[in-house]
């Protein structure tokens, strides 16, 4: 499952914003967390595991479960891309604009002769 | 240059904010993006050639318009809710060249003045999915890379050269 897939189910950002809180929590803390069965809930470790959202380490009897930050940057380096594609296209619009306001400028010109 | 897009889209949400300021009066600003005229002069990415098959600009209006490049056509169409001059557009916008119907995108363009005969111009964006709004802010990226910014320097310069005889 992709990164961004993972991140649209609510369940699954509360974990994560519950990570990046703590840093790292043991799975039997996040189960507690939340209303929904412990086995609910490992499903969405699971999935956020697969998206390479979270690592977990095995402490004895203990899973730990931490963030993974990395695949996060990927939609910010996105945003980032199509802040240029847009800039792109804004700056056609600037000159444009600048065309009209000279046309409109003239205009008043004319008006006054 | 001082004016800045700023693209805000917070990971796991369903909407996305572009800001972007200009150095003309919102009026202007407005009016570039309801006279088609004017519309198909910036709106096109560089390179493709832009079509205006249908403008009702008024609210409950349809529009319907074509990018083309290489033979290839590419198709936008939607509903203009509300045009409400010179601050305000609210409207559906949907990608006819999808494998499915469904992924309309509901756009609010807001246009506020500002000293020194400025304005801003603020776009909330917001789709059906998360899947939607990441698949469209991916596809913006891909087409940015095979533009490349050459192009776009020759196309601005030919732009300023047509600047007197408009």
């Amino acid at each position: 499952m992709d990164t961004f897939t993972a991140l649209a189910e609510p369940t699954r950002r509360s974990i994560l914003e519950m990570l990046s809180t703590s840093g790292n929590l043991p799975a039997t803390d996040i189960y507690r967390k939340f209303k929904a069965s412990p086995p609910a809930i490992s499903q969405h470790l699971k999935v956020l595991r697969e998206a390479n959202l979270v690592r977990v380490e095995r402490r004895a009897q203990q899973r730990i479960y931490y963030i993974n930050p990395e695949p996060m940057k990927e939609l910010e380096k996105w945003v980032h891309q199509f802040s240029a594609k847009l800039e792109e296209r804004f700056q056609s619009l600037d000159t444009v604009l600048e065309i009209e306001k000279q046309r409109l400028l003239a205009n008043k010109e004319k008006e006054k002769k | 240059m001082s004016n800045k897009t700023t693209v805000t889209a917070e990971p796991g949400k369903q909407e996305l904010f572009i800001t972007r300021e200009f150095d003309a009066p919102r009026e202007l600003v407005f009016k570039a993006h309801t006279d088609p005229e004017i519309y198909v002069q910036w709106v096109g990415p560089h390179g493709m050639k832009m079509t205006i098959e249908k403008w009702e600009c008024r609210d409950n209006g349809n529009y319907h318009f074509t990018h083309e490049r290489d033979g290839k056509t590419y198709a936008f169409f939607g509903v203009n809710h509300e045009i409400h001059a010179p601050e305000r557009i609210i409207g559906t916008f949907e990608f006819d060249g999808l494998p499915e119907r469904g992924h309309v995108i509901m756009g609010k363009t807001t246009f506020e003045d500002l000293p020194g005969g400025r304005s801003r111009l603020v776009h909330q964006s917001v789709f059906f999915s998360v899947a939607d709004r990441d698949g469209m802010i991916q596809s913006g990226m891909e087409r940015g890379v095979t533009d490349g910014y050459e192009k776009l320097d020759t196309l601005l310069s030919s732009h300023q050269k047509q600047e007197p005889g408009t």
